[in-house]
């Protein structure tokens, strides 16, 4: 018989560091893969819209439907729903740490592109307008010339963005993704164990502060150099 | 328009517009930026373009680097037809033109000697070549100890020679400035104003000033267009433009720049205290250096006592210019005869050539025609504004 109570033991001490390390690597590789792969659509967006350097009108009502369609969707059910794509990109596999990044990417990416678009929306027009008069060309503007000026913002965006995708994360164990999301629920929450719950907890909120009180520093530190 | 005072200078043009057209459509209606527009600017000089704002001469600026292109007619820079450019072209044409703006456009996330050196940058010197080409700039415009400093720690007139220095980096031909002077105060400006001009002497740049200020045109620029509602309406040499004002638009800037014609107020001023006749007076470069002009040996001939009760002389384009209002007064006993002497010295005075402006006695003041017409374009550009507060 199974003891249903709060308690806490080796086998729980190791699926915890183990959890802490998996969620850690599902981050990393979300925010890593779909970071990049969001500013780049970002940036397009921001880009072929209507009176921007690449204006653009059907690629951009097609980019922004894909996002649009995509970021609605809760994530429990977008990852059910990704199923037969995530098994054809990962080789076949659903099910684990690593096959649960790709719907996790998808809907980083998808995150990131509207926050980067809103960055540069913000930023000064007449900048692009000097560097076009300079015979800047339209890329070199886009990636060189506003992604730095639209730093700050987007250092924040994207601090915002961590703490989208650890919940990305812990919905990933859902799927027996692993980490500390697989851990709260099925060592906590189904084995009635509220330690293990509040231990998982306590760690996604350290590493939300710690992440959110680097990204101001970093914000700041930026602003504070011009 | 043709442009024949232009074509007696004998000298080819470094920028042509040819018939241009730029209309911008919004929902409800067209409106026309450059409206036919045939212009010359000649090799080396500073032309200056003044209008109010929605005048069009933005967009007429922009026309000659092609951040915005003609609807129709064309635009010749420096021999070539920039219309229906390559994006790749363009990008060649424009490292020829340097751009100054209103609100500087500096990168904010690079500092100075970064601004600068960043045409250079793009046009793919060696970090060497920029560095000492940056160097060179920063001194010429006078800023060289700020080359560490980011943008926003600058103030408004050292923003402004960071710009002027990063337009002038890569050697251009031709200068833009699209209101440079507009966010400064008034002796920063002049501070702008006269490297702009020491630009214009040591680097033989050309210059096209755009501008909502006749002090900026009456200080540096050889020739100006005036533009209203897309049109060029009046442009010529600053100086002729300035003392034979065609157009009400212009004669009003003209205003803003002198102010030495007096109001209707102030001429109802000094009719209360000078009984005699009140004359207004354009005073010309030519009238001043002319050896056989002299009003009081003129005035005396006509039995016509006159002095200066009013008015300013000042400098446009380093010749002097003004307007000044005469008492005239005649010691001829009979009222009608003394009337009939100044009547006929200002005959004598307008044949001569020279502007007079009869404006009466205090018994029987007569208007200066100039006040209804700067009226009305005040009037006018009320409702304009209107307009475009109802657009928003």
């Amino acid at each position: 018989m199974i003891l249903l109570e709060n308690k806490w033991d080796d086998y729980l001490t190791q699926t915890f560091i183990t959890g802490i390390g998996e969620t850690l690597l599902m981050v990393l590789i979300t925010l890593g893969i779909g970071g990049l792969l969001g500013m780049v659509l970002g940036v397009t967006l921001y880009g072929t819209r209507q009176g921007g350097l690449l204006a653009n009108r059907p690629v951009y009502s097609v980019l922004s439907s894909i996002v649009n369609v995509i970021r609605p969707i809760p994530f429990i059910i977008f990852l059910v729903l990704c199923k037969p794509l995530t098994m054809a990109v990962m080789n076949g596999h659903y099910i684990g740490t690593i096959p649960a990044t790709f719907p996790m990417v998808i809907v980083c990416t998808v995150a990131t592109s509207r926050i980067v678009e809103q960055s540069l929306i913000a930023t000064d027009p007449g900048i692009v307008e000097a560097a076009r008069a300079m015979g800047a060309s339209r890329l070199h503007i886009l990636f060189r010339i506003l992604v730095p000026e639209a730093l700050a913002p987007l250092i924040l965006g994207y601090t915002f963005l961590f703490v989208g995708v650890l919940d990305l994360s812990a919905v990933a164990g859902a799927v027996s993704a692993g980490g500390l999301g697989q851990f709260a629920l099925s060592d906590g929450y189904r084995r009635f164990n509220d330690w293990v719950v509040w231990a998982a907890c306590l760690v996604m909120i350290i590493l939300v502060q710690s992440m959110q009180w680097l990204g101001n520093v970093l914000a700041k530190w930026v602003l504070r150099k011009r | 328009m043709t442009d024949s005072p232009e074509a007696a200078a004998g000298q080819a043009p470094i920028i042509s517009f040819v018939h241009a057209k730029k209309y911008f459509q919004s929902k409800r209606k067209t409106v026309k930026a450059v409206d036919d527009v045939s212009l010359d600017i000649r090799p080396g000089e500073i032309f200056g373009v003044i209008g109010y704002s929605g005048a069009g001469k933005s967009t007429l600026v922009r026309l000659i680097n092609v951040l915005e292109s003609v609807d129709s007619g064309d635009v010749i820079v420096e021999g070539i037809n920039v219309t229906g450019l390559k994006e790749r072209d363009l990008r060649t044409l424009r490292t020829h033109i340097g751009m100054i703006f209103q609100q500087f456009n500096l990168f904010s996330a690079k500092t100075v000697a970064e601004n600068v050196g960043y045409p250079l940058k793009l046009a793919g010197w060696t970090k060497e070549r920029v560095t000492a080409r940056v160097d060179q700039m920063l001194e010429f415009v006078g800023i060289s100890d700020k080359a560490g400093a980011y943008p926003s720690h600058l103030s408004g007139g050292q923003k402004q020679r960071v710009g002027i220095a990063r337009a002038l980096a890569h050697s251009p031909a031709i200068l833009l400035a699209d209101e440079a002077t507009s966010a400064l105060d008034p002796e920063t400006t002049a501070d702008v104003l006269a490297l702009l001009k020491k630009a214009n002497e040591e680097l033989g740049i050309t210059i096209v000033v755009i501008t909502h200020e006749m002090g900026v045109v009456q200080n540096i620029c050889d020739r100006v267009a005036v533009m209203e509602e897309g049109k060029i309406v009046e442009h010529g040499d600053t100086y002729t433009v300035f003392a034979h004002p065609k157009r009400s638009v212009t004669k009003r800037f003209i205003q803003t720049a002198l102010h030495s014609r007096p109001s209707r107020d102030t001429v109802n001023r000094l009719h209360e205290v000078h009984p005699g006749r009140l004359v207004l007076m354009t005073v010309t470069a030519s009238m001043l250096n002319s050896e056989k002009f002299n009003l009081a040996k003129i005035a005396d001939k006509h039995k016509v006592i006159s002095s200066i009760i009013y008015g300013s002389i000042t400098e446009v384009g380093s010749r002097p210019l003004g307007n000044v209002v005469v008492e005239m007064t005649s010691p001829l006993p009979l009222g009608v005869e003394a009337e009939f002497a100044i009547d006929g010295l200002l005959e004598k005075l307008s044949a001569d050539g020279i502007k007079v402006t009869d404006l009466g006695t205090s018994i029987d003041p007569k208007d200066d025609p100039t006040w209804v017409e700067l009226a009305s374009v005040a009037l006018a550009e009320e409702a304009a504004t209107d307009r475009k507060g109802a657009d928003r």
